[in-house]
């Protein structure tokens, strides 16, 4: 049964598994672990990027090809749910279904544009164009100030059931570990908890499938693939379309979450950045990955940052040290980690555990 | 690029081309001798950018996601040179302003080859001859970068004015023609003209293109291209690093993004030109700088994608770019 879920791809680690089942729990029980809103905004944040890093690794991991673009599918799901709202006289789950889909079509649009234009030719095309439309997007969404809300992005309301003043019952539920309001915020996070779950579920049906074999083929010899007899460009131009697809549910899910959306929060090239890195840290090729990436460097961001302002304020008087160790450097830091995850650990942390289990096994037996 | 029989003319047909069919859109011919010069000028800069991609991944097949850094760096330089200059950017003589500039483009492009060989060495050389991981690395090379940039010269812009007698214009009848444009003009030409004159003329020149056509095969022959390999990335960082200054100068203001923000228009350009063609990086830069121009002119709110419109309509025309590279 949890094989079949797992479509047979299984971590293939004890030691990943335990994390993973680890990780798993800590998110599904968030709201009563860790009470308070600072951590039930990371735990939300987690899940959307576990979403959305799953779908990137489609395209990075799986098929081999760089998008830049990412975010801007991302964008285009929050500002869809996001303009949709933003219109509707009350908020209705209608106006959210209409936005979600409007948003998925023109991302399947787009994409296809996109792919079909850049992976004809040769794959590493796709990079650049891929970069040149996402930052054409970005300006685009903040110039259409009428109706994406420009710079300042579009604050909303959600329907009645998720919004913060629904309660389920009149006092917060005692626990051990604090209290915990059951309100529309709770009936929020578990929703994206679902929609997340079924996502990446979906994602690892798709590159377990005989489909996605052929995409990890593309990757490893591309002609090779081509003279088997498979079209490589309909089998990229999909995997593109169907990584958009899923980034933009993602983004749809980061709008509900947080009502508001702007080109900060859901299209700015430092989320891409945080994507790429991701995926690199976790391992690229691997959906557990993302997954336990994407709990890492959320937490890690969100957390750390005040950890550079301690150390930054520690070495105060020294030179250099002050200017490079300040929050605004954080970009920084990433970047240098970025470089060394590639060269050092391009499996990723999913690889080395598997390799360690897999060197385990071939020691067990002589 | 030898002026034979065989000469593909018909991209270079374009740039006229392109320009004659803006003449009846623009109306005005005063109007129109403008824009096309200040077109025509801001492709030179852009060429000067591009070029030293260009050259990378012709030769070296590495694509350079950093190239961006290195412009930046540039102009950043030029900002503190020609400030440690003051009286003789601000004096009133043609010669003192240029006294002043050749220095900054100079310092400039030495910092940025010597930034360039660096990066080779930490950042390209482990990772050659594998595309996805040079993509990913090269962007990681380029955030540190620009976060140093941050660091050294801070995050906020810094005003680049350009000397004295560079500034206002020449009027040409009804038509004003900025001075600087013409000197960007004047530098562009003498870059492309040095790049062609190196490449088919010299025997560096023939040793970059014979790698090109079959790196092994120059091995094999006792050369040792990976001297050539690092000679050509230092150039081509030297060259970013004199577009910078270019660019700086032209926009008249530098911030520490802007690598990244001019590292999109040099990608059109190379796809537009094919990847690795001197020849082609002149025509597309030519041709992203005309229709930027027009189309800020007529329609300023389609002018963020003309770029991308042109592109997509020169890979319909050609896949691989105007002047393809063959082999690759």
């Amino acid at each position: 049964m949890l094989s079949r879920l797992l479509s047979n791809d299984l971590p293939r680690s004890r030691w990943l598994v335990a994390l993973l089942i680890l990780l798993f729990l800590g998110l599904a029980f968030a709201p009563f672990l860790f009470p308070g809103v600072k951590a039930l905004n990371v735990a939300a944040k987690v899940l959307i990027f576990v979403a959305l890093v799953a779908s990137f690794d489609l395209l990075l991991g799986y098929t081999g090809i760089v998008s830049f673009a990412h975010t801007m599918f991302f964008g285009i799901g929050a500002y869809g749910v996001a303009i949709a709202l933003n219109a509707a006289e009350t908020p209705s789950w209608g106006a959210i279904a209409l936005g979600v889909l409007g948003a998925l079509f023109v991302s399947l649009v787009l994409s296809l544009l996109i792919g079909l234009f850049s992976l004809r030719v040769r794959a590493i095309f796709f990079a650049m164009i891929t970069l040149a439309v996402a930052s054409a997007f970005l300006t685009l969404a903040s110039q259409l100030s009428d109706f994406t809300g420009g710079e300042d992005g579009l604050t909303f309301r959600v329907p009645e059931l998720l919004s913060p003043g629904f309660s389920l019952t009149e006092e917060p539920l005692q626990t051990p570990l604090g209290e915990v309001d059951l309100n529309g915020r709770l009936i929020t996070y578990y929703l994206i908890f679902l929609a997340v779950t079924a996502i990446f579920l979906t994602i690892l049906r798709i590159v377990n499938s005989p489909f996605g074999r052929v995409l990890q083929a593309i990757r490893e010899n591309d002609f090779r693939a081509e003279a088997l007899g498979y079209r490589t460009v309909v089998y990229r131009t999909l995997s593109n379309v169907l990584s958009a697809s899923f980034a933009t549910l993602a983004g749809c899910l980061l709008a509900l979450w947080l009502r508001y959306n702007g080109p900060d929060t859901s299209l700015s090239f430092e989320i891409m950045l945080d994507i790429l890195l991701i995926v690199v840290i976790g391992g690229m090729g691997t959906l557990y990955g993302a997954f336990i990436g994407s709990v890492l460097f959320v937490v890690a961001q969100s957390y750390l940052q005040d950890l550079l302002r301690m150390a930054g304020s520690a070495t105060e008087g020294l030179p250099l040290l002050p200017a490079l160790l300040t929050p605004d450097r954080w970009l920084l830091w990433l970047g240098v980690l970025f470089v060394l995850s590639v060269y050092y650990f391009p499996t990723g942390i999913v690889g080395k555990l598997r390799e360690r289990a897999a060197l385990a096994r071939l020691k067990g037996k002589p | 690029m030898k002026l034979n029989a065989d000469f593909d003319w018909k991209p270079l047909a374009l740039v006229p081309a392109l320009a004659l069919l803006a003449l009846p859109a623009v109306g005005s011919p005063s109007t129109w001798i403008t824009l096309t010069v200040a077109g025509l000028a801001m492709g030179m800069i852009v060429f000067i950018i591009a070029s030293g991609l260009t050259l990378v991944f012709g030769l070296m097949d590495v694509l350079n996601f950093g190239h961006g850094v290195f412009i930046a760096l540039g102009a950043f330089v030029a900002t503190t040179v020609l400030a440690s200059m003051g009286s003789y950017t601000t004096a009133d003589s043609l010669w003192l302003n240029l006294v002043a500039l050749l220095p900054a483009m100079l310092v400039a492009m030495a910092v940025a080859g010597a930034l360039g060989w660096v990066f080779e060495r930490l950042i390209i050389r482990p990772v050659y001859g594998m595309h996805l991981k040079q993509i990913l690395i090269t962007m990681g090379g380029m955030i540190i970068g620009e976060e140093m940039i941050k660091v050294i010269w801070g995050p906020e812009q810094i005003a680049l004015p350009l000397p004295e007698s560079l500034r206002g214009s020449f009027i040409f009848g009804d038509a004003a023609v900025e001075k600087y444009r013409l000197l960007a003009v004047l530098v562009g030409v003498a870059v492309f003209a040095a790049m062609v004159w190196t490449l088919n003329r010299t025997k560096v020149g023939l040793l970059v293109r014979a790698g090109v056509q079959d790196r092994e095969m120059v091995e094999s022959l006792g050369y040792r291209i990976r001297q050539l390999f690092i000679g050509v990335f230092v150039v081509g960082s030297a060259l970013a690093g004199l577009g910078g200054v270019m660019w700086g100068l032209y926009q008249q203001t530098v911030l520490p993004q802007m690598g990244a923000q001019v590292n999109v228009l040099i990608f059109i350009v190379i796809i537009i030109g094919g990847l690795g063609s001197t020849l082609g990086a002149l025509i597309g830069a030519l041709l992203v700088g005309l229709m930027a121009n027009y189309t800020g002119f007529l329609m300023p709110k389609v002018a963020l994608f003309s770029n991308i419109a042109l592109m997509v309509a020169i890979l319909l025309w050609r896949p691989q770019g105007v002047y393809p590279v063959t082999n690759r």
